[in-house]
C-alpha cells in the first residue's frame, strides 16, 4: 500500500510541478489560438464589432489563398527565412572555425560576438535605417567621401535594395546565435579522432567533412532551433525599417498581418493571414528539433 | 615557398579577417552610440562630419526632460515601465520555469520528449500572430494598455526558454548528490534548496538575464497592446521618434543608447552560463 502511494506520488510530483507552466501557456497561448481560430472564420471587423458572430466559414482563407498580394508575401517571407538562414549558418561556421583557430583574446573575441544577439530588433531594426540612410548615413557618407560614387544610393528606397538591406541586418543580428554555439561546439570536440585521422593521412578538408562537420551538427541544430523560435522578430526590423514599404516591396507576412489587422481592423482576415504565419513557424521549429533529435541519437545521447 | 613565410602569411590573413569580423560587428553599434553625444547638426552635416568637435549630453538632458529644450516624449515613464514589466514578468517566469526544469531533469513520465516539443512549440507563434487575439480578449478583461496585460503576456513568452535553459543546469548536477542528502535525513524539499538549487544558482540567473532581455527588448506584442505611458516601453516608445517626414535622430540614438546599456552589461555578466546551459540542455537531451 505504502509503495503504491509513493510511486503514484512519483508519477504525479512532475505533473504538478509542471502544471503552473501548462496553465500559463493554455491561458496565455493556447486560449487566445482558439478565438483566434474562430475569428478566421468570421468577417470581424475592429470598426464593427457585431460582425464577429457571423460565421463564413473558410471564405477568409479561400480570398487569401486567390490574393495576389498575400502570395508576394508569402513568397518573399520564404525566400527572407531560406536566404538569412543559410547565409547565417555558413557565416557562423566560419567564424566559429576562425575564433577557434585564434590562441590570444579567444575569449574577449567570443563576447563581442554575443552582443548583437542581444540587441531589441527594434535596435537592430534603427541601427541600419541610420547606416543605410541615403542622405546622411554612415555608408552614403563613407562611398561619397571615399570617392566609390558620388551619387547618394536609395538603400531603403529602391526595392531590391531594401530587401538586400533588411536581410543584413537580419544577418547581423542573429549569425551570432550559430558562431556561439557551432564554437561551443568545437570546444567541446574530443582531440582523438583528429589526431587519428590526421595520423592515418586524411587532409584538412576531409578531417573537417568526415569528423568535425558530424560532431557540431547537433549545434548547428540547437541553433537553427532557437533561431526558428523566434524567426518573426524580422517584423520588427521591416517595421522600422522601411515598414514594408517602398510599396510594399519589403512586406513580409508578419509586417501584411499588422496592416490588414489594425490599420485596415480587418480583424477576421488577419487572424487567417495570423493562423498560416503560426503554422509556418511550427512547421520550421519542428522540423529542426526532430533533426536534433536525430543528430543527438547519432551522436548517441542520452535518450 | 618556404614553411616559415606560409605560416606567416596565414596568420597575417587571420588577423586580418579577425579585425574586419569585429569592425563589422562593432561598428553599427557604436557609430550610434556615438550619434548619441553628438548634436543634430552635426549628424545632419553635408559634407558629413567624421570626427566629432564636441560630445555633448545634451540629447540625454532632452530626452529625459531636464532642462529648457525638453523632447515631449516621456522616455522616465518608458524606462521605469519597461524595468517594471521585464522585472516582474522574470521573476515570475523563474518560478514557474525552476519547477518545470526540475520536472524534466529529475523525473522520468511519459511521452517527455512530447511535452517539451509542445512547450516549444507554443513559443514558435509569432509575436505579431499572437497579438491579434490576445488585443481582442485583452480588451474584452479591460487589460489592455495596463502593466499586468503586458507582464502575464511575457510570462508565457519566457516560460519556454527558461525551463530549456534550467533544465539543462539541472541535469549538470549528479542526481547522486541529492539522493545522499535525502538518505542523510533531508526531505526532497530541503534537499533541493540546501543542495541542487545552491549549485545551479549561477546558471539560473543566467535564464533570468535571458528572460529579462526577452522582455526588455520586446516589441511586436508590446507596440499592439500599450497605448499611453501607463504601460508603453521604450521599444515602443523608440517608434515616437519617427513621425511622418522627421526622424530626430540624435534623440533615437540616445534613447538607443539608454536600451542597450543595461542589455550589455547583462549579457557580458551572465554570457559563459548562457551558452553552457543552452549547448548542454540541447546537445545531452
Amino acid at each position: 500500500m505504502l509503495r503504491y502511494l509513493r510511486t503514484r506520488q512519483a508519477k504525479l510530483t512532475p505533473i504538478l510541478l509542471l502544471s503552473p507552466a501548462l496553465f500559463t501557456m493554455l491561458f496565455v497561448v493556447a486560449l487566445p489560438l482558439l478565438f483566434s481560430l474562430y475569428t478566421s472564420l468570421t468577417p470581424y471587423r475592429l470598426t464593427r464589432p457585431e460582425t464577429i458572430e457571423t460565421f463564413i466559414g473558410l471564405r477568409n482563407y479561400i480570398r487569401l489563398f486567390s490574393d495576389p498580394d498575400f502570395w508576394s508575401a508569402f513568397g518573399r517571407t520564404i525566400l527572407f527565412l531560406a536566404i538569412a538562414l543559410n547565409v547565417e549558418f555558413l557565416l557562423g561556421l566560419g567564424i566559429a572555425l576562425l575564433i577557434n583557430r585564434i590562441t590570444w583574446g579567444q575569449r574577449t573575441l567570443r563576447t563581442i560576438m554575443m552582443f548583437p544577439m542581444m540587441f531589441s530588433p527594434i535596435l537592430v531594426g534603427f541601427q541600419f535605417k541610420f547606416i543605410f540612410n541615403d542622405n546622411i548615413g554612415i555608408l552614403n557618407n563613407a562611398l561619397q567621401s571615399l570617392g566609390i560614387t558620388d551619387q547618394a544610393i536609395p538603400w531603403l528606397v529602391d526595392g531590391k535594395l531594401a530587401m538586400f538591406s533588411i536581410i543584413f541586418a537580419e544577418v547581423w543580428m542573429s549569425t551570432s546565435v550559430f558562431a556561439i554555439l557551432l564554437l561551443a561546439g568545437l570546444f567541446a570536440m574530443p582531440r582523438d579522432p583528429l589526431e587519428a585521422a590526421k595520423v592515418d593521412g586524411c587532409n584538412s578538408w576531409q578531417v573537417f567533412r568526415h569528423i568535425t562537420l558530424p560532431f557540431i551538427m547537433p549545434f548547428a541544430f540547437i541553433a537553427m532551433t532557437i533561431r526558428s523560435l523566434d524567426v518573426a522578430r524580422a517584423y520588427d526590423i521591416v517595421s522600422v525599417m522601411t515598414g514594408g514599404g517602398p510599396a510594399g516591396r519589403t512586406e513580409l507576412l508578419w509586417t501584411l498581418i499588422a496592416r490588414t489587422g489594425y490599420e485596415n481592423s480587418r480583424m477576421g482576415e488577419a487572424n487567417a493571414m495570423a493562423y498560416i504565419s503560426t503554422i509556418l513557424s511550427i512547421a520550421f521549429t519542428y522540423f529542426f528539433f526532430t533533426k536534433l533529435v536525430a543528430a543527438r541519437r547519432y551522436m548517441g545521447g542520452a535518450e | 615557398m618556404s614553411r616559415a613565410l606560409k605560416n606567416k602569411l596565414r596568420a597575417a590573413g587571420l588577423w586580418f579577417a579577425t579585425f574586419l569580423l569585429m569592425v563589422v560587428i562593432s561598428v553599427p553599434g557604436l557609430w550610434v552610440v556615438l550619434s548619441g553625444f553628438r548634436p543634430n547638426r552635426e549628424i545632419l552635416a553635408k559634407p558629413p562630419v567624421w570626427i566629432p568637435e564636441k560630445l555633448t549630453l545634451n540629447n540625454f538632458a532632452k530626452i529625459f526632460g531636464f532642462g529648457q529644450d525638453q523632447v515631449a516624449i516621456p522616455v522616465l515613464e518608458y524606462f521605469r515601465n519597461s524595468l517594471v514589466i521585464a522585472g516582474t514578468s522574470t521573476v515570475i517566469a523563474l518560478i514557474i520555469g525552476m519547477a518545470g526544469g526540475y520536472a524534466f531533469a529529475r523525473f522520468r513520465f511519459r511521452f517527455k520528449n512530447t511535452w517539451f516539443l509542445g512547450l516549444m512549440l507554443f513559443r514558435t507563434v509569432p509575436g505579431i500572430a499572437l497579438s491579434l487575439p490576445v488585443f481582442m480578449l485583452w480588451s474584452r478583461l479591460g487589460i489592455i494598455d495596463t502593466k499586468l496585460g503586458l507582464i502575464i503576456v511575457y510570462v508565457s513568452l519566457n516560460v519556454p526558454f527558461t525551463i530549456w535553459l534550467i533544465d539543462g543546469f539541472f541535469r549538470q548536477i549528479p542526481g547522486s548528490l541529492s539522493e545522499a542528502a535525502q538518505v542523510d535525513g533531508c526531505t526532497r524539499w530541503q534537499a533541493f534548496w540546501r543542495i541542487e538549487f545552491p549549485l545551479a544558482r549561477s546558471g539560473i540567473a543566467a535564464a533570468g538575464v535571458f528572460a529579462f532581455l526577452t522582455s526588455w527588448n520586446e516589441f511586436a506584442l508590446a507596440s499592439q497592446l500599450t497605448r499611453s505611458t501607463d504601460s508603453k516601453t521604450l521599444p515602443v516608445g523608440l517608434m515616437d521618434f519617427t513621425s511622418q517626414f522627421t526622424i530626430d535622430w540624435a534623440g533615437m540614438s540616445a534613447m538607443a543608447v539608454v536600451i542597450i546599456v543595461p542589455a550589455l552589461i547583462l549579457t557580458f555578466i551572465v554570457q559563459k552560463h548562457l551558452i553552457a546551459g543552452l549547448t548542454f540542455g540541447g546537445v545531452k537531451g
